[in-house]
């Protein structure tokens, strides 16, 4: 873990130190070295941390004044809302920091695919990544659950539903969800069980996340290894702290304008409607951050095969390292990768919007070929892509393009500038 | 294999891990199943209905389980409507006869066969019910007929006790 011996200064520090080397950890953590050349797109990590924590802070003190039942739970989150002493405040900066904890992943899930930071040697840290992604959705949905409002009802319905579509055990995998024949009691306290669980479960991933990451250390903008030691590197603190820091505070920005100006506009009015199992909401949809995949779960006219498709989505960004043939990290010397990146992000970002919006007519006709545009993005484009592209020459360092002399100097400022 | 004998160590890891999995079995199943539906769920298991205010081209919606139940009073011209479909046109065939025994009475669970939402009455391309999620339409029989559904709605078991009251379960 540690390319260099550390001592501690005090004694008392050497005694602890070799007993239980903290310290060591410390001094590695502090002194990590970090490509110079990293930009603004690489500070999420720093601020998915913080979104991890105040989630998990803010869910202990709501879990303080929240009560798990059928027919308590609506009340008990009106009752944080109007006599908790700050409740309102800190419920919804727990409801929108998890939309902002999501806006965050996919900035950082979208700049890995920019800059192949998927790539060798780095394929366990984003396998990693995804796993703490599909917890992120288990607990958000159950999150969504546990206010008891309609859309709570009715989401939880539908997505646990999704389970039946499993040929033979899918109802008996049902009715064990849901501990009954429909969405009722028993399936609100285990979620609120799982929902207060999961966390810690992310929280341990991301120290193997970060433990994985430190072993090739971070790919940077340029998407070159790292030449150590040189100058190409500055400690973790205190340049990326800093770095880092900024970053937070404007991105913390963000998340108090939507916490105190429209800390409702995220969520569905239906969710103040105590849920109700005899009715329906007209149109379900569920949080923003899960359309994408809502739009393709839709887009297939089958109801196993929409199912499959819909966790196919997901799953495939596991397999992404040995699906991208390219040995070329960024896409900054990949002309035509660039410009199918770009493409796949508009895809997505319409696959969104169209699983906003009823599926019928031209919205499911655009949701049908967005989908099928996703998985030929992954499944054909990536593969052959990487066979056939010509990439640009590459800097022998990542302080060349900076400093001159590198052929293609004048592509890597462009875009340098460009990302900055 | 065959040149390998078999020694007495060899018998006591088997043994070992043969009793190793049969122990962790037995704790993990308790645990597995104590989140199926419990004693006092199962014991609502069936609902008595008076639908004797029910007029004809009337639905009335009464939970089961925890589930909705339509109960349809059906008029001649919607049970000659479900009698007359073609099985070759259904997805998931099934006869009216078969899914409504006294024709007057349609009694099925409302909910959605794709994902379990609860369709609407009288909407849809087919004069039946139109489930608002994703788009299923089906019949006056509650028959799947167009939209991502793969079954008809399911007809619980019912039976009426006397002329005005149904008991579902």
């Amino acid at each position: 873990m540690s390319d260099h011996e550390y001592t501690p200064k005090s004694k008392v520090g050497k005694w602890f130190n070799d007993r239980l080397p903290l310290l060591t950890l410390a001094n590695h953590l502090t002194d990590y070295p970090t490509p110079k050349n990293l930009n603004y797109w690489w500070t999420f990590g720093g601020i998915l941390t913080f979104c991890l924590i105040t989630q998990i802070v803010t869910g202990l003190v709501l879990a303080m004044h929240y009560i798990a039942h059928a027919d308590m739970a609506f009340d008990s989150v009106e009752h944080i809302m109007r006599d908790v002493n700050y409740g309102w405040l800190i419920r919804y900066i727990h409801a929108n920091g998890a939309s902002m904890f999501f806006l965050a992943v996919y900035i950082h899930i979208f700049r890995s695919l920019f800059y192949g930071s998927y790539k060798s040697p780095r394929e366990i840290i984003w396998i990693i990544g995804i796993i703490i992604y599909l917890l992120m959705m288990a607990a958000a949905f159950m999150g969504y659950v546990l206010p008891w409002g309609q859309m709570s009802f009715w989401g939880a319905t539908v997505i646990t539903n999704l389970f039946s579509a499993i040929p033979l055990v899918g109802e008996g995998i049902v009715t064990w969800l849901w501990g009954g024949y429909s969405v009722d009691n028993p399936t609100l306290t285990r979620f609120f069980t799982l929902h207060y669980l999961i966390p810690f479960l992310i929280l341990g991933l991301v120290v193997l996340h970060i433990w994985a990451l430190h072993v090739p250390g971070n790919n940077n903008p340029v998407g070159i290894d790292i030449k150590k030691p040189s100058k190409d590197t500055v400690p973790f603190h205190p340049y990326i702290v800093i770095k880092d820091g900024f970053a937070l505070l404007m991105f913390m920005i963000v998340f108090a304008f939507f916490v105190f100006y429209t800390p409702n506009i995220l969520g569905h009015a239906d969710n103040y409607i105590e849920a109700n199992p005899l009715v329906t909401p007209a149109h379900i949809v569920p949080e923003w951050y899960l359309l994408p995949f809502y739009a393709i779960l839709r887009s297939v006219p089958d109801k196993l095969l929409g199912v499959v498709a819909m966790l196919s989505a997901i799953l495939i960004l596991a397999a992404l390292p040995w699906l991208d043939t390219s040995k070329i990290r960024s896409a900054v010397f990949r002309p035509l990768y660039k410009q199918f990146y770009w493409i796949l992000v508009a895809d997505v970002l319409i696959l969104g919007y169209v699983g906003a919006m009823p599926a019928e007519g031209l919205y499911l006709l655009i949701a049908r070929v967005a989908t099928a545009y996703y998985f030929l993005h992954f499944l054909v484009i990536l593969p052959v892509l990487g066979l056939k592209e010509k990439s640009l020459p590459l800097p022998l360092s990542i302080t060349e393009p900076i400093l001159g002399g590198s052929p293609n100097l004048s592509t890597a400022k462009n875009r340098e500038s460009l990302k900055n | 294999m065959s040149e390998k004998k078999t020694n007495r160590r060899d018998f006591l890891f088997t043994a070992t891990y043969a009793v190793g999995a049969v122990g962790a079995g037995a704790v993990i199943w308790p645990m597995i199943d104590q989140m199926n539906p419990d004693a006092s769920v199962k014991a609502l298991a069936s609902t008595e209905v008076d639908v004797s205010s029910v007029n004809p081209g009337k639905t009335i919606t009464v939970l089961w389980r925890g589930k909705p139940v339509f109960i349809r009073r059906r008029t001649e011209d919607e049970i000659a409507e479900a009698r007359s479909v073609k099985l070759e046109e259904l997805k998931h065939p099934e006869t009216d006869e078969d899914r409504a025994k006294n024709p007057e009475w349609l009694v099925m669970l409302g909910v959605c066969t794709h994902l379990g939402c609860v369709p609407l009455d009288q909407k849809g391309d087919y004069n039946g019910w139109f489930c608002p999620c994703h788009g299923s339409h089906y019949d006056i029989s509650g028959r799947i007929r167009k939209g991502p559904a793969p079954t008809n709605m399911e007809i619980p078991e019912y039976e009426f006790v006397d002329a005005n009251t149904i008991k579902i379960g």
